[in-house]
């Protein structure tokens, strides 16, 4: 086993654009659960949403960046109306079935062989890259030291992508210590005593319904950055590692979707590294690397449900303030 | 018992028939001189059950009135109809002559209706002093741009704090301030929710069962605060099963019964219709009625709690 490309691997998640984009992810979907109560299991749309948003614009009508930027920014805005309209006014658990079935819709809609010529159907899309990469600052060349040595391109799409997780966190910050963060938190644990106090509880969950979508679509444009659009990356299972991400740092918390998203993605890497490395060194020959790689992710089902029976607020949050009941 | 009449039918009041608050005569849906709130014809109906059938209810502007039935009697679901909680089949109704009818919760709390809950709503993950907060009207903090740029609703932040800390201290939970409401008792929270609704300046503040589940030494400091609450101008309805409090604090009181308003009357004088006592014993004499203390003897203890209030006077305890 060759250690040192394991963990070279390993520790170049801490800073890839995945990490940032699921982080980002998170963050959004932390604003939903995490302080506001709404149970979305749909930020896979949201994501979804982000990429083809960014990436149709582009590749059709050679949109220049702001404006496809803006097109993902409307669609997600659209699509929480849409969801949240007919939902937001019924039982948390509502929103929850909503958000899955129009998530998987989305991504069905996608797939469709009838819009080939727009979304790519099953093969998805490719070619989007050219404005993001004009608007790149950073003189050609590789640079960078040890693990961390990347080409002026992909420097970029870290630099952008954490710059928006760190802004997505200050503006989570500046909103949660205010009377607005109050009231959501307020809406999480009963909304009709925030109602009888005059607060248009509707209004306050539609915009952090808004709010986390637009962070998880801005999630969905830098995760197709390093890599092409392919509908086969939002199956619900995409959105169940964003909440094992926010589960695993806490709901609630600032630092906890960044933190989490970085452990994750270094212990999966780390993992497929150790059982690859076993496989081919012939510890474990009767596992295919096929089957390793579907192993990996069994952990991460085995780790949600131990986090939750054990440490429901996560490694930041603060046990008094959260906890399962929705 | 002497019951002649069922509980629903037009019931000749008990002496006297006219009252300072009311213009004509003293009856189940009579007009006040100065009524707050004005409903006419609310019903609602759950499948085949119709749990509010009122004709007409009016509440007095500036006293404590108490809404009092047996169970299932529609009091809360009355409560939840005047504040937008529940919407009803059919009726109007105005508080201060602005119709609220089909108007939504938070408006209605904003109209200067606040209520506070049968199972309280404290809100037990925020801290108390952050419960209070929430209570509070015109912080502009509340705008999700406004909340971004700090200075745009500290000041009003602050004074708001000071009126928080005052109603903490009033209510005996400044030193829980810091704590998180859900290491409140019972009976402090009681005390939390009530503070709360305050921190708007309600006009008119609905209280149901402020009183359940909290111990008697605090049932006396809450009694002290809802006639505080009347000093200070504010009109107040509580619906309460406590017969005792109810001839205690209450200048008016309205009864209930399988939805439709009995009687009304004072409270030394309301307990003595026969509606009431039929509502209590006739039609339902055999069932449970909870939490209310002595039972079938609930009405004996009604009246024997409004002599004790008004011993001068009535002193004719019948026995038919």
């Amino acid at each position: 086993m060759d250690w040192g490309n394991i963990l070279g691997n390993a520790v170049g998640e801490l800073i890839s654009p995945t990490t940032a984009a699921y982080a980002l992810a998170a963050i959004g979907l932390g604003v939903h659960f995490g302080y506001t109560g709404l149970l979305n299991f749909g930020q896979a749309a949201f994501m979804l949403i982000g990429a083809y948003g960014f990436a149709i614009p582009t590749i059709e009508f050679g949109a220049p960046l702001p404006v496809a930027i803006l097109c993902a920014l409307i669609a997600s805005v659209l699509f929480a109306l849409f969801l949240g309209i007919p939902t937001l006014r019924l039982r948390a658990d509502y929103l929850a079935i909503v958000t899955i079935a129009a998530a998987e819709v989305v991504r069905y809609i996608v797939t469709t062989t009838g819009l080939t010529e727009v979304t790519g159907a099953a093969n998805g899309l490719s070619g989007f890259k050219g404005t993001f990469a004009a608007s790149n600052p950073l003189p050609d060349g590789t640079y960078g030291f040890g693990p961390f040595t990347y080409n002026s391109y992909d420097w970029w799409v870290r630099i952008v992508g954490w710059g928006l997780v760190i802004l997505a966190s200050v503006l989570v910050f500046l909103l949660m210590r205010s009377p607005w963060g109050r009231i959501v938190k307020g809406i999480r644990e009963d909304e009709d005593a925030v109602r009888s106090l005059g607060k248009n509880v509707f209004s306050y969950k539609m915009q952090a319904l808004v709010m986390g979508g637009v962070m998880g679509s801005i999630a969905g444009i830098i995760f197709i950055l390093p890599r092409a659009v392919q509908p086969a990356n939002y199956t619900t299972g995409l959105t169940f590692f964003i909440w094992t991400i926010m589960l695993l740092g806490g709901a609630a918390t600032i630092f906890g979707p960044i933190i989490g998203a970085m452990i994750f993605w270094v212990v999966l890497s780390l993992t497929q590294g150790v059982l690859y490395g076993a496989i081919e060194s012939g510890f474990l020959g009767f596992l295919s690397t096929t089957q390793a790689g579907q192993i990996r992710f069994m952990l991460v089902g085995l780790a949600l449900m131990l986090l939750v029976i054990f440490r429901p607020q996560g490694i930041f949050g603060n046990k008094k303030e959260l906890s399962f009941s929705v | 018992m002497s019951s002649d009449n069922a509980a629903g039918g037009t019931t000749a009041p008990a002496i006297p028939s006219t009252h300072p608050l009311v213009t004509g005569t003293v009856g189940p849906g009579c007009a006040k001189v100065d009524p707050i709130v004005v409903a006419d014809g609310v019903s609602r109906t759950f499948g085949g059950l119709t749990a509010v059938d009122v004709a007409h209810l009016e509440i007095p502007r500036g006293k404590i009135t108490a809404l009092i039935g047996p169970n299932g009697a529609g009091k809360t679901t009355m409560f939840n109809l005047l504040t937008g909680f529940d919407k009803p089949n059919t009726g109007t109704w105005n508080f201060n002559g602005r119709s609220l009818a089909g108007v939504p919760a938070f408006k209605v709390a904003r109209a200067g209706m606040v209520r506070t809950f049968q199972l309280t709503k404290s809100l037990g993950r925020l801290t108390v002093l952050q419960n209070m907060l929430l209570g509070a009207t015109k912080q502009p903090g509340e705008n999700i741009f406004t909340a971004l740029v700090r200075p745009l609703w500290k000041s009003r932040e602050a004074e708001i704090t000071i009126k928080a800390d005052e109603l903490l201290a009033r209510f005996k939970l400044d030193a829980k301030r810091e704590d998180y409401a859900a290491s409140l008792s019972g009976g402090q929270r009681k005390l939390l929710e009530m503070a709360r609704a305050l921190m708007s300046d309600p006009e008119l503040i609905m209280l149901d069962e402020p009183m359940a589940g909290v111990n008697p030494a605090l049932t006396q400091s809450l009694l002290g605060h809802i006639k505080n609450l009347k000093s200070d101008g504010t009109s107040v309805l509580f619906v309460e099963h406590d017969m005792h409090m109810v001839t205690h604090i209450s200048d008016w009181v309205i009864v209930m019964a399988e939805g439709k308003v009995v009687a009304e009357g004072p409270p030394e004088t309301v307990m003595k219709d026969p509606a009431v006592i039929d509502a209590y014993l006739g039609a339902h004499h055999d069932t449970d009625l909870g939490d209310l203390t002595g039972g079938p003897n609930l009405v004996e203890d009604a009246r024997a709690a409004a002599e004790e209030v008004h011993e001068h006077k009535h002193h004719k305890e019948d026995k038919s």
